[in-house]
């Protein structure tokens, strides 16, 4: 046996919280071990053979077939291995992860990748709102690791970035890197929502088009070629072909350095039109 | 020994430890990254004077650089770490951040590191911004060409530095000529340099002087003028000698080179002028490797 299947037999009726199914415990576990695992459900506890089935799996690490956006914490702290959601996942999808790799190959809830630490999280479809973000009260978000998703943000996508790169495909809800401290987020969609870069200090957003509706405390540098985009590019490119066919179109870059009510040396960078 | 007619004498080179990085430099065009290479090796011939050793190691295509833009690879030795670190950070800094439309890479994965960009973002005054791509960390400083791109830190190595062969012949132009093709043969291989200018030094030195506080002077037992008023260890043939110094990587790396250097040295035979190779050392006393020319050329 190299990997892990659970299969979801029994949706649970309220909140599942999977934190401790992580691939790196579950190395060596017997399927009987894995399947007396207790997991917080509400206001109850379940076992983890209460909700799966567990077999064996030829592919490496666990996979959570049937996933379900009630299923949350997946992969929370994970710091190894791989971890793959075959269905949707719930919240808190790879909060404060700091190594492996977590896939969900359909939508993820909010918090997705919040104070992310390191690894790579993939998402096929759409993430919720605070995606890398911090968890509320807390004053950093992600601080380092890659988000990749393939679908859809929701609101304030990389709220509070630390460091560590962000790269969405699709579009995103408004408040995109609100109060960014460092790092680079990447929205190749043409939408980003209102208000790109609320409050952010320093850090990178990498727009293909310019946003629609700007802060005023945005102010235009000129469009201008920038050397480090010839690396990032070539690092994301093995992780995106979206990426990779428009990386051509963002060699020449236009730049607003903002938010001046926030020291203003962040930077919008939007594909020149 | 001899190979075509050129007598190869039985001794040794006498070669030192040192601490040696590799930089990659890239430009919008070969030429301007050439001339960042160019300014950042220049006055780097000896560490008797000019703090550090350092020289061109090859050309890059566009598709072997970090930027994809074209490079020049470069690669400096020093006595110490402390030593590298402030000849990285004064010589980048001097000529590459300098240099229009540069940007400098770390050339070699080492587990010892030495700061670079992490030094010259000052240069920035809070505008400089950081970029971690990767495991790797970048500095943005912003100059007024656009910005300088500039690794953070670049990989440190132990190194060989003082590998060398001296070329007796029979005449200035024919020692000139044994030299160049010595050079050729030996810029085609990695990891070495020869830090003096076109690789080849005429004023081979001995150590001290009958000056006070002169740590070096003319090595007079290989000057063919000097042959009657001072020991000589020239052939009464001899009206020439040039020196090949060569600093690598490894001693493997320096081996290769003596080896591929003299086989092209002595390649035009006796009618070449070229009497006799040999090389400079310190009675064994002083450098940890040496590398004997039979063992060489065997």
């Amino acid at each position: 046996m190299s990997g892990i299947l659970l299969t979801v037999t029994r949706p649970p009726r309220q909140r599942l919280d999977l934190s401790p199914l992580l691939p790196e415990r579950l190395a060596g576990a017997t399927l009987e071990a894995i399947g007396a695992i207790e997991l917080a459900c509400g206001n109850r506890r379940l076992r983890v053979d209460e909700v799966f089935a567990l077999a064996p799996s030829e592919s490496a690490g666990l996979v959570i077939r049937n996933g379900d956006a009630k299923l949350d914490h997946v992969g929370h702290e994970m710091s190894a291995g791989e971890l793959t959601v075959e269905g949707d996942a719930g919240a808190y999808a790879g909060l404060a992860m700091t190594g492996g790799r977590l896939t969900i190959r359909g939508h993820a809830g909010p918090f997705a990748g919040a104070a992310m630490q390191g690894g790579i999280l993939e998402i096929m479809g759409n993430a919720g709102d605070w995606l890398g973000g911090g968890l509320p009260g807390e004053r950093r978000g992600m601080a380092g690791g890659l988000i990749l998703l393939r679908g859809d943000a929701g609101q304030r996508a990389g709220d509070r970035q630390r460091r560590g790169i962000i790269l969405i495909e699709g579009n995103t809800g408004d408040f995109l890197g609100a109060r960014m401290v460092a790092g680079t987020t990447i929205v190749l969609g043409a939408e980003t929502g209102r208000y790109p870069g609320f409050a952010m200090k320093r850090g990178t957003l990498l727009l293909s088009r310019r946003p629609r509706q700007m802060l005023p405390t945005f102010t235009d540098a000129g469009r201008h070629e920038l050397g480090f985009m010839n690396l990032l590019t070539a690092y994301l490119a093995p992780h995106s072909v979206k990426l990779a066919a428009v990386a051509p179109g963002l060699m020449e870059l236009r730049r607003f350095t903002g938010d001046a009510a926030a020291g203003g040396k962040g930077e919008i960078l939007a594909a020149a039109d | 020994m001899n190979i075509n007619g050129v007598a190869i004498e039985d001794t040794f080179a006498e070669a030192f430890g040192m601490r040696a990085t590799r930089l990659i430099v890239t430009a919008d065009t070969a030429q301007w990254a050439e001339t960042a290479a160019r300014s950042l090796t220049g006055f780097a011939t000896s560490v008797i004077a000019c703090g550090c050793e350092a020289g061109i190691e090859r050309y890059l295509a566009p598709a072997a650089t970090p930027d994809a833009r074209p490079g020049v690879s470069i690669l400096i030795f020093a006595v110490n770490s402390k030593e590298l670190q402030k000849q990285l950070q004064l010589r980048v800094g001097q000529c590459v951040l300098t240099t229009l439309g540069s940007a400098c890479f770390s050339g070699l994965d080492a587990p010892e590191r030495v700061k670079l960009g992490g030094q010259l973002r000052y240069f920035g005054d809070g505008f400089q911004i950081a970029k971690k791509i990767g495991e790797k960390r970048y500095w943005r400083i912003p100059v007024m060409d656009g910005e300088f791109l500039c690794e953070d830190e670049v990989g440190m190595t132990r190194a060989v530095g003082g590998g060398n062969f001296l070329i007796l012949a029979k005449s200035r132009s024919a020692a000139r000529a044994a030299a160049e093709r010595a050079i050729g043969a030996m810029t085609k291989l990695p990891n070495i340099v020869m830090p003096f200018p076109g690789g080849v030094v005429r004023s081979g030195s001995k150590i001290g002087s009958k000056y006070k506080g002169l740590p070096a002077s003319t090595n007079d037992a290989f000057c063919p003028t000097l042959r009657a008023e001072t020991a000589s260890k020239l052939p009464s043939e001899a009206a020439a000698v040039l020196e090949i110094v060569i600093d690598g990587l490894t001693a493997e790396d320096i081996a290769a080179s003596m080896r591929a250097g003299i086989a092209a040295a002595c390649s035009a035979g006796e009618s070449g002028g070229v009497l006799r190779i040999t090389a400079g050392n310190y009675g064994g006393k002083l450098g940890q490797f040496k590398f004997h020319l039979h063992e060489l050329m065997a």
